[in-house]
């Protein structure tokens, strides 16, 4: 048994210091597994920041209420008596105030992206003073709040980075009027940094909305409250609402777009690995065959056929390993934290996040990269060993 | 001949080599032509979008609606042929995941501005007479296997019925067909009058209008004339060419261009240089045989032809059946299911493919050949 091993290292020993000799078809093969890599690990970073977005706004006790049949904020709809009821149910949190209830209105309105100028349906939410208090992570982080009854907006970070004139001091067109930007906020970059935020009383009457909202956000006492609290939504007959956990709600929203780019990424990533497994298996191939006579030497001195594979193996997923950390690192350097927009569908409006390319990411990529240095090594491994002693000596 | 015999043993040398450059070649080229498909589908809109239509929609937002009224306001400014109008309804048929578009629309105008839509003379009729009647998309009707005279249920998410329910039901009467590769066949209408009556709210509001203007030149202008007419009005519209209205939208999702560039950028990098490292192999691999034909009368010239030919067979195999296998997977059907619109591999694209196969063929023999074409038969033979 020792006396295996230490052929496998003897071997292997080899087969590495001879690596720099081939280092034209070995830098061919390391660098398309690294493009592939690259390729993938980017184009799934987009999903995993349109995610991440979307769950960092979750907040554990919090719930969303919507008109029953609606999907998304911007389908539903909900009288002010709705609201009033849905304030008054058990579970939701109390401050001096009253109840942590939150009655918001959803709309969107046409603003340009600084990328190419043309409009893209940024949302606009009319709150009350509530809705900063339900969600933990709003912070206003430049200029000041609106005044209350005033025609005045505060924007989210990622909206003023994406949509052109939203900086403290211009203003955004609504109709005849003019509402000036006083402030900036973030909230821990979830989704409400894409938003700019109103006076729920002021937007009211410019989208022609009477006195009704489209969603109420509460936040419950604990997380066990949330059943009592659906259940008495759900059972009041002057209701026909749907309460749903914020979790949940956010991860309606985000299925079709997530789905997409991972399906998407998937197919474009296996494909792309298809050929790199060629470009792995060729380089394999002709490093075999360039040290056919090696090998021969080898097996007459009498090295066995089980060392000689692994050799060959561990020096393809040796490549391959440098080659997916190379195609990983790259990813993350060229797209961690690159900032863009995209629509969500299930609510019509803009949404602005970060590319995230996390550990879990990194992993796969790498070890993506590893299967396919593992096939792209084993079969020319194989026909090395199996190569007759006696003919490959005569080579060539 | 004789080139061409030499060319196919120099492939022949090395078969598993070159069976293994060859379908890396083709995995790049099905990508090319995958990738290509998928930008078409986002970008469909902007191609066939007529020159002479305008879309007009509140100068707000597009949520906002407009007056059913402006119709005959803008059919009476000067170069407006004619204004039909659409709303986003907006419901969903059985489950949220079979997205397509459902729009009421007056059934006799339909016709007028969307002249690519072939339709029959029976099913044109029956869609002209039957209120509760709805006009789909070919394709849209193959994705659900819907037949004529099928009941179609759609819940409502925005727009509520008078008698509170949220079904509304539609009757299949009618199946148009697109008149060219890229039309739009993924489209519901239903009929505008039935929708005003049955809604709960919004009487006489409309979405958003699509105008034929007489003169395409002029369709700015027209554009112009329509904002000032309903300027200061509570209601203003923002107008706009039907193309920079899709574009603008396609805009929205994301830099869909640029990301598919980015890709094939990458692409066609990684198999350069596993193609570009295969042929300098056998070059290498080959000194001694190129100075034998060198000796025996071959020109440089002809050798430099002799390596580029078969680089040039190499990427050719490679790329047209990769290509070929793109246009084959493309026909099977698009990955999301019919969310897009159209989905297939443009004419266009299937040339730009074989100009790159052309390009590459040149890129990766040009070295190999050159360092061919200037080998020294006494150097090269003494090696």
């Amino acid at each position: 048994m020792f006396n295996w091993i230490s052929q496998v290292f003897a071997v292997t020993q080899f087969s590495m210091r001879s690596l720099p000799q081939r280092k034209g078809s070995s830098a061919a093969a390391l660098l398309g597994i690294a493009g592939v890599v690259a390729v993938m690990v980017g184009v799934l970073s987009i999903a995993q920041g349109v995610l991440k977005t979307m769950q960092s706004s979750v907040g554990d006790t919090n719930a969303i209420v919507l008109r029953s049949g609606a999907d998304s904020e911007m389908m539903s709809g909900l009288g002010g008596d709705d609201t009033r009821i849905i304030s008054e149910a058990p579970g939701i949190a109390q401050i001096e105030t009253g109840a942590l209830a939150s009655p918001e209105l959803y709309v969107i309105i046409n603003l340009p992206m600084r990328s190419t100028g043309t409009d893209a349906n940024v949302p606009l939410r009319g709150v009350q003073a509530n809705a900063m208090i339900v969600r933990d992570s709003f912070e206003l982080v430049e200029g000041r709040l609106f005044e209350w009854g005033l025609n005045e907006v505060i924007v989210g970070t990622g909206a003023q980075q994406q949509f052109a004139g939203l900086e403290i001091g211009s203003s955004i067109e609504v109709g005849q009027e003019k509402w000036p930007v006083v402030g900036v906020f973030e909230a821990d970059g979830g989704l409400s940094e894409s938003e700019i935020w109103v006076d729920a009383a002021v937007l009211q009457p410019a989208y022609r909305r009477g006195n009704s909202y489209q969603a109420v956000y509460v936040k419950l006492d604990s997380r066990d409250a949330f059943d009592d609290f659906k259940d008495a939504l759900t059972s009041d007959p002057r209701l026909n609402v749907k309460p749903m956990r914020e979790s949940e709600y956010y991860d309606s929203q985000s299925t079709i777009v997530y789905n997409m780019i991972t399906g998407l990424g998937t197919i474009i990533a296996v494909i792309m690995g298809l050929g790199a497994v060629f470009g792995a298996l060729n380089t394999m191939y002709t490093a075999v065959s360039s040290r056919t006579r090696e090998i021969a030497t080898l097996r007459a001195l009498g090295f066995r056929s089980g060392p000689v594979v692994i050799s060959v193996v561990s020096e393809s997923l040796l490549l391959a390993f440098v080659g997916g950390l190379m195609g990983a690192g790259l990813a993350w350097l060229a797209f961690d934290g690159y900032r863009a927009a995209t629509l969500n569908w299930a609510s019509f409006s803009a949404i602005t996040f970060a590319f995230d390319v996390n550990v879990k990411l990194l992993a796969q990529g790498i070890i993506f990269a590893m299967v396919i240095g593992l096939i792209g090594g084993l079969f020319p491994a194989i026909r090395a060993a199996r190569q007759p002693v006696a003919q490959a000596l005569r080579g060539l | 001949m004789k080139y061409l015999y030499l060319l196919f043993s120099g492939l022949k040398r090395k078969k598993l080599r070159t069976g293994l450059t060859i379908l890396s070649i083709m995995v790049a080229f099905l990508l090319f032509g995958y990738l290509s498909a998928i930008r078409q589908a986002f970008d469909a809109g902007v191609e066939v979008a007529g020159a002479d239509r305008l879309i007009v929609r509140h100068k707000v937002s597009i949520i906002q609606l407009l007056p059913q009224s402006y119709e005959a306001k803008m059919e009476r400014i000067e170069g407006v042929d004619n204004a039909v109008h659409s709303t986003w309804f907006g419901g969903i048929y059985q489950e949220p995941k079979n997205f397509f578009a459902q729009m009421p629309m007056v059934p006799e105008e339909l016709f007028d501005i969307y002249p690519e839509f072939i339709i029959s003379d029976e099913h044109k009729a029956a869609w002209l007479e039957t209120r509760s009647g709805a006009l789909v998309g070919r394709g849209l009707a193959d994705r659900f296997g819907w037949k004529l005279g099928d009941r179609i249920p759609i819940n409502a998410t925005i727009w509520g019925k008078k008698d509170g329910g949220r079904t509304w039901e539609f009757d299949l009467v009618a199946i148009y067909d697109g008149a060219e590769k890229g039309t739009d066949t993924s489209q519901f209408f239903f009929r505008y009058d039935f929708f005003d009556e049955t809604r709960a709210g919004g009487t006489g509001q409309v979405g958003w209008y699509t105008v034929r203007v007489s003169d395409p030149d002029k369709a700015a202008e027209v554009a112009a004339a329509i904002d000032a007419e309903f300027a200061n009005s509570a209601f203003e519209t923002k107008a706009e060419p039907e193309g920079a209205f899709i574009q603008g939208f396609a805009n929205q999702i994301g830099n869909i261009g640029f990301i598919i560039m980015t890709i094939m950028s990458a692409v066609f990098f990684t198999i350069l240089l596993v193609a570009g490292n295969t042929m300098a192999y056998t070059v290498r691999e080959r000194t001694n045989e190129l100075a034998v034909l060198k000796a025996i009368g071959f020109t440089d010239s002809g050798v430099l032809g002799l390596v580029l030919g078969e680089s040039l067979a190499l990427t050719f195999v490679g790329g047209a059946s990769g290509l070929g296998l793109a246009w084959l997977l493309v026909s099977m059907g698009d990955p999301t299911n019919g969310s897009f619109p159209v989905f297939y591999l443009p004419t266009t694209n299937i040339l730009i493919g074989f100009v790159l196969i052309v390009a590459m063929a040149f890129v990766v023999g040009i070295i190999p050949a050159l360092q061919a074409q200037k080998l020294q038969i006494a150097d090269a033979l003494r090696r």
